[in-house]
């Protein structure tokens, strides 16, 4: 395959598209599919022939369309409409529309400053493009990053330009990638990894099951261009078995992606082969740990190891292994086609470019958003986000899942970017935001957190297994009302434990919750302890019960 | 496990086993399948019962004990038969702040069971999950696969009423 013939295809399928006088896109993610969008987009279809409309409106079926609260969504191009919460008898009226006023009754425009706000990068072809179709990833510049890294740069060029994007990884703890890559591309070894860590553990979180629902194309570019830069020709994606659609989404991608040869042996008629396979996660959380990944992958109970050595010297079957998270590489195609000095140009001057995030809890408009980085919880939870549900009280802002912390109402106009949320004893994380407003009580948030890590604790080293058990049995008293004074001390004291002798992550961690609620809202563990009664009136509270 | 072991479970051989049998020939029969081929053990019989372990076991020649690590290690795998129908309740942060435990607790007092467990007559296993990826939807239950958005106490209990009633 040339350039031209690759642009050929895009060509082809682009006039293909525009031939159509308005193409209605259906939410086909599985957020939309769980409210029946499969069945609107069926009765769009027979509408269409019904009205014998066939080469006048296309039905196509795209991924996330960022509203997932509001679906079945439904978008009208090339008029730009948006329609919320179609159903199947809505299909006469929206077709009965097209080219005159909107359905009112569908029209979303109120929510205008939830996309008003956005940037999108690793989101640009959501919602745009049909997941299934190569060629319509194609239209869109799709796989032209990786020609280009692969015709016209050295594998050492393109290291540089991810270096100079300031790309950090998007799983969490926001290592520089381009120093990750130029580790494992120095490495001597003719067998080298690359693992897209897609396993996704955040419960609350869903931005990479978006991303590989949505578009998958974008995933495997940027491997494949990985792979490149650091001299790996075998790839694997590590998914969720619980996410079974964007393991039938990528699955397809890859054998698409093979046929029309950017993926597989001989790329663009070079001598650079890529492969990638799926390998299935078996729900535990613990496996999104990167060593505890490689021995899952290896086929073997996902127990961390010490490290160093790191994956980049000693990964999957003892080689070379470059890992990184599902939304980084989605990153790598457009700082290629675009070069690291734009990626650079957006965000902050330590956060480069944007972050997805997936907004859930209690705003209105919950769903999937991508802003640049440095922009304010305040934008994402009041502008994006369309403020809290019922017009409640603001409480506290959830990042980094069972990882990270909780922000309260005074860091409202604080910049999201690593730094910043670091300070206030929070992380970026993977980017799950769970808002939470008067009703929600911070003892109980930090006693669920510290129960999910309980369960998913390995249980190879001593800290994380016993001490997890022992934060949650004082959260378990407090929240029922037997709690002492001597408790918080107590709790200090085990935090401070489990957080420095754990031997992975998690454990490290686990108390991250438990310790930001306590620095915030002290007064609510006070009053669980001392008064006994839970403020936001969540936990059952049995103070008569004495246990000791 | 001692051959003739081996022959029966060969010997029942059914179109199930060749997805399973064809997952380990995929992946030339090395110990990284494991993992692959229990994912193709349950999603032909439900569950993984002893059996399929010894024979996953022999075929990959790995010891019992590793393959019935692994199993026990992953929460996705069940080593005991679901009922007809599964109810999952997600209990993610989302759908947590959505008030995911009062729907367990309510279908816990409808059922009588606890999660992990299957009701006497068979009918409903009681699940719960981290997380299905719909947090946009919270709170969320996935009866028979089937993912169910903006839950009330209300709306599970008839659902579940309609699974316990159903009779197939
Ligand atoms: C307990 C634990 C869970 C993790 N879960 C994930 C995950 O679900 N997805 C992910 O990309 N990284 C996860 N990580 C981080 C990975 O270990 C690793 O740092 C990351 O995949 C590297 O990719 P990046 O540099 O692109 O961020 C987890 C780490 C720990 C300690
Ligand atoms: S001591 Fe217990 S947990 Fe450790 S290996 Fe032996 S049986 Fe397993
Ligand atoms: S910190 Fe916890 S999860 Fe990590 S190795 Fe130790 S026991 Fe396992
Ligand atoms: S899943 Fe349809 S809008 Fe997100
Ligand atoms: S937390 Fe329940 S679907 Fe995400």
């Amino acid at each position: 395959m040339t350039i031209e013939e690759l642009q050929d295809i895009g060509k082809i399928e682009k006039e293909k598209q525009e031939g159509f006088k308005y193409r209605i896109h259906v939410c086909v993610a599985a957020g939309c599919l769980s409210s029946q969008s499969g069945l609107v987009k069926e009765a769009l279809e027979k509408e269409v022939a019904r009205r014998g409309l066939e080469s006048w409106a296309l039905v196509k079926g795209v991924g996330c369309l960022g509203l997932c609260t509001a679906g079945p969504m439904v978008a009208i191009e090339p008029d730009g409409l948006l329609y919320q919460g179609v159903s199947v008898s809505d299909a006469s009226d929206i077709l009965e529309a097209l080219g005159g006023p909107p359905v009112n009754r569908l029209d979303c425009s109120a929510h205008l400053p939830f996309f008003a706000r956005q940037k999108k990068i690793v989101l640009e072809n959501c919602g745009r493009i049909d997941p299934e179709s190569i060629e319509d990833y194609v239209a869109e510049g799709g796989y032209g990053g990786l020609y280009s890294a692969l015709r016209t740069m050295t594998p050492a060029g393109v290291i540089e330009q991810i270096t100079k994007s300031g790309l950090r990884g998007r799983g969490g703890a926001g290592f520089p990638t381009g120093l990750k890559w130029t580790a494992v591309s120095k490495t001597k070894s003719n067998v080298k990894f690359v693992i897209c860590n897609a396993d996704e553990g955040d419960p609350g979180a869903f931005m990479d099951r978006s991303v590989l629902e949505s578009d998958p194309h974008r995933v495997l570019e940027g491997m494949a261009i990985a792979g490149l830069a650091v001299g790996a020709n075998y790839g694997f994606v590590y998914v969720r078995a619980e996410y079974p659609l964007a393991v039938k989404r990528i699955r397809t991608a890859i054998a698409r992606a093979e046929r029309l040869g950017v993926l597989g042996r001989n790329i663009f008629n070079t001598t650079f082969s890529f492969d990638v396979t799926v390998r299935l996660g078996a729900g535990a959380f613990v496996c999104g740990e990167e060593t505890a990944l490689i021995a899952s992958i290896e086929g073997r109970r996902g127990s961390p190891r010490p490290r160093p050595p790191f994956p980049s010297e000693l990964g999957l079957w003892g080689y070379p292994t470059l890992i990184n998270n599902v939304e980084t590489f989605a990153n790598v195609p457009p700082i290629i086609r675009k070069g690291g000095a734009w990626f650079a140009s957006i965000g902050t001057e330590k956060s480069k470019g944007t972050k997805v995030f997936a907004l859930a809890g209690r705003v209105n408009n919950t769903g999937l958003i991508e802003a640049p980085m440095g922009t304010t919880l305040r934008e994402i939870v009041f502008d994006v986000g369309g403020g809290i549900i019922g017009d409640r009280k603001f409480k506290a802002i959830l990042t980094g899942g069972p990882s990270g912390g909780c922000i309260p109402d005074q860091f409202l106009d604080m910049s999201m970017d690593y730094e910043s949320l670091a300070q206030v004893g929070a992380i970026m994380g993977s980017g799950g935001l769970i808002v939470m407003d008067d009703s929600s009580c911070m003892v109980d948030v930090a006693k669920f957190f510290i129960e999910f890590c309980m369960s998913e604790s390995c249980g190879k080293c001593v800290p994380c297994r016993v001490g997890t058990v022992q934060i949650y049995n004082l959260l378990k008293r407090i929240t029922e009302g037997g709690g002492k004074p001597s408790d918080i001390q107590l709790l200090e004291e085990l935090c401070d434990l489990v957080k420095n002798t754990s031997l992975c992550g998690l454990g490290q961690t686990a108390p991250n919750p438990v310790l930001s609620t306590m620095r915030y809202f002290m007064d609510e563990y006070k009053a669980h302890i001392e008064d006994k009664v839970c403020p936001a009136g969540t936990c059952h509270m049995n103070p008569t019960e004495e246990s000791q | 496990m001692d051959e003739k072991e081996v022959d029966r479970i060969k010997v029942n051989e059914d179109r199930r086993w060749r997805l399973v049998n064809r997952t380990m020939r995929l992946h030339g029969h090395q110990p990284d399948a494991l993992i692959e081929t229990l994912h193709a053990v349950q999603e032909s019989f439900g569950f993984l019962d002893l059996d399929s372990l010894k024979y996953v076991a022999e075929s990959l020649r790995l010891p019992l004990s590793l393959v019935y690590g692994v199993a026990t290690f992953y929460h996705f795998f069940t080593l005991k038969p679901p009922g007809d129908h599964t109810c999952v309740v997600c209990l993610g942060t989302a759908c947590y702040i959505a008030g995911s435990s009062n729907i367990l607790k309510t279908v816990e007092e409808q059922t009588g069971i606890k999660p992990g467990e299957t009701t006497p007559d068979r009918k409903l296993s009681l699940l719960t999950a981290r997380c299905m990826g719909s947090c946009g939807l919270a709170p969320v239950v996935v009866f028979d696969g089937e993912v169910h958005g903006k839950m009330s106490s209300a709306s599970v209990l008839e659902n579940v009423g309609r699974l316990l009633n159903h009779d197939d």
